[in-house]
């Protein structure tokens, strides 16, 4: 329930607006699987609910009627249906519904019926509500950085009514706050793949590249910008495999700490996508190699040690690579 | 070594019949869900004979509306999420000849967008979460034929990420439970050409932390529902034996309430039916003795799914 049953709450049936309408009860059925407990005011509240739904009276009492039954349950979504048929009805000022839905939604960012009721009342409002509704979706995440709907309800809002001048800068500034908020990544992809402003992911990959390692120096066990590179990457692994940054970035890591799954994880990728290591490069992880394929090889036989609980993974890696001289 | 409590489990679902709290207070409009997790937890323990059958599909059938489509409840309206959970209760019993399949098939095909993708119910939102109901519905009911089932899988493949995992609409973020919508959607209508199977089976099995638990995103907590999701789409792949199943079975063993039974998303936590349901059913397809082993697709016992579509109807095996 998302308030305490209110002390000063005047039942329906003590209310004059309401005189001529005969609550309908719940037919919870016999022997319910999933039964249900109710409180006088949650079963009193639903009967008028229904009633007001039997007789599809869309008037100004049944929207504040369906205010009523939202606050004792926003996830109803029966009672968001009806009232927006009574908003279309009503030709209620939308405006105003928004700041419902913010004073509904505190604390109940996580449910449905509310961000679906939000996109409707934003789409029906146009190009106009942009900037409120990045506005609103920044406040949640501020709170909550990964809150799935908020992310969906700022891409829809991006795609539809636009408003992506600021939304790289905005992936940046979450990301400074937490590097490892895989839900900014992947905005970041977003924007960065489907933005018309900045040209797209050939056009953004070498600036992006340099934003990523910066990320992997600074956490280099957090799995989110590895694998951002790699997308930048996606379907043209051999640039991947050359590109000196990502080369020296992985390699490094590896330097700094032999145990970086992350990195230890690239260097097989890279690997296989021909990237050739020098002398140095295969001193690693001390044991000398003749060939990459036998580094790799070298390198999936570690992470089965350091990365246990997938060690069939890294076994089924090792199995993939082309001939390669017995590991002793 | 914990092992599974199966009659407290049992006997806690059982229980639900004369709960009353706060919970089930506001989960009145997702009923049906509840049933079918109760019920298919219930089956997979071997105690479904339990429940009164009858019963329940009188109270089922009432939830139908005149376009086919199933409300979470009484009075509640149609949305295609309580139409599969519908059919799948009815399938567990056995009584799908109670409904029309015609109808039903046509409500949802009514729910299909141009672009391939379905919508939950008339209002429209978008999300493959829909797109699995509608294919995992039509399925059971031997409909597919219904829908643009090329376009529909075309539209989960455009969710498809970098990473591998999908979401619920094109770029959206990489979530197990989403990623099992769509594996699973892509699984039954045949289109699985579409999943990168060795992208996808390392991110889902980079999801299993330290306590051996499995989260639904990176860095998020693990949570009993995930051994459901990601563990589904990497049987649907091939890929289970990349994860550690020794210590994802201690993990949701150790979610159990040992005295009152139940299992709740985390140890320690209070349990709920949810969480019931997607720990027996993460044991089932870590074939842990004595539970009956799950489709992970169409997330129903296989005996039930092999009914349907094999025409085991006479309980052949029962008699053994």
């Amino acid at each position: 329930m998302d308030r305490e049953e209110g002390e000063d709450w005047e039942p329906l049936r003590a209310r004059a607006a309401w005189a001529d309408v005969v609550p309908i009860p719940q037919d919870d059925g016999p022997r319910p699987v999933v039964p249900i407990a109710y409180t006088d005011q949650f079963r009193e509240v639903m009967d008028y609910f229904r009633a007001i739904l039997a007789k599809d009276e869309r008037s100004s009492r049944a929207l504040e009627l369906t205010a009523e039954v939202i606050a004792l349950n926003s996830a109803n979504y029966t009672v968001w249906h009806f009232r927006r048929l009574v908003l279309e009805a009503l030709r209620s000022n939308l405006e105003e519904e928004l700041d419902f839905i913010e004073s509904v939604a505190e604390n109940n960012f996580k449910n449905y019926q509310i961000w679906h009721h939000r996109r409707w009342v934003a789409q029906k409002l146009g190009v106009g509500a942009v900037s409120g509704e990045l506005e609103f979706t920044e406040i949640v995440l501020l709170d909550d950085a990964k809150n799935y709907h908020a992310w969906s309800h700022r891409q829809w809002v991006l795609q539809e009514l636009g408003g992506w001048e600021g939304e790289l800068d905005f992936c940046s500034r979450l990301l400074e706050k937490d590097v490892y908020n895989n839900s900014a990544w992947n905005q970041r992809y977003f924007v960065v793949t489907k933005s018309p402003l900045i040209g797209g992911l050939q056009a953004m990959r070498e600036h992006e590249v340099h934003y990523c390692v910066d990320a992997i120096k600074a956490a280099p066990m957090n799995e989110s910008p590895w694998r951002y590179l790699r997308g930048l990457f996606k379907g043209d692994q051999d640039a991947l495999a050359h590109n000196p940054l990502v080369v020296a970035a992985c390699i490094e890591e590896i330097r700094k700490d032999a145990s970086c799954v992350q990195a230890l994880s690239l260097l097989v990728d890279l690997l296989c996508a021909g990237f050739r290591p020098t002398p140095s490069d295969t001193e690693l992880l001390h044991q000398p190699v003749s060939s990459p394929a036998d580094l790799a090889s070298n390198v999936c036989t570690h992470l089965e040690n350091v990365d246990a609980m997938r060690a069939r993974y890294w076994a089924w890696r090792r199995s993939l690579l082309p001939s390669t001289t017995p590991v002793s | 070594m914990a092992t599974l409590h199966l009659q407290k489990h049992v006997d806690y679902i059982k229980s639900l019949d004369k709960k009353s709290d706060f919970d089930s207070l506001v989960t009145e409009h997702l009923r049906m869900s509840g049933a079918y997790w109760g019920l298919t937890a219930m089956d997979l323990m071997g105690h479904l004979a339990d429940m009164d059958a009858n019963e329940i599909v009188a109270w089922l059938l009432k939830c139908q509306h005149d376009c086919g489509g199933f409300g979470g409840n009484h009075g509640h309206d149609p949305h295609v999420i309580y139409t599969l959970n519908a059919v799948q209760i009815l399938a567990l019993f056995d009584k799908l000849n109670a409904v029309d399949a015609d109808k039903i098939a046509s409500y949802i095909a009514g729910l299909q967008n141009e672009d391939g993708s379905f919508a939950g119910d008339e209002w429209g939102e978008i999300d493959t979460r829909f797109s699995y109901c509608a294919i995992c519905c039509l399925s059971l009911l031997k409909r597919l034929d219904k829908i643009d089932l090329k376009k529909a899988t075309d539209f989960v493949a455009r969710c498809k990420n970098f990473d591998g995992g999908f979401g619920c609409t094109p770029g959206g973020e990489s979530h197990a439970g989403q990623i099992f919508c769509c594996v699973a959607a892509l699984a039954i209508a045949g289109a699985l050409h579409h999943v990168d199977k060795d992208l996808l089976g390392w991110w889902l099995c980079e999801r299993q932390v330290k306590s051996g638990g499995l989260n639904g995103r990176p860095e998020k907590l693990p949570d009993v529902c995930y051994s459901w999701w990601v563990l589904s789409s990497l049987v649907i792949m091939n890929r289970v034996h990349w994860i550690d199943k020794k210590k994802l079975e201690e993990f949701i063993l150790d979610c159990q309430d040992s005295e009152n039974g139940g299992i709740s998303d985390r140890p320690d936590d209070a349990v709920d039916v949810f969480h019931t349901f997607f720990g027996v059913a993460g044991l089932s397809l870590l074939e842990y003795p004595g539970v009956k082993a799950i489709d992970p697709a169409y997330a129903l016992p296989v005996d039930i799914v092999d009914r349907i579509f094999y025409g085991q109807e006479n309980g052949f095996t029962d008699k053994l």
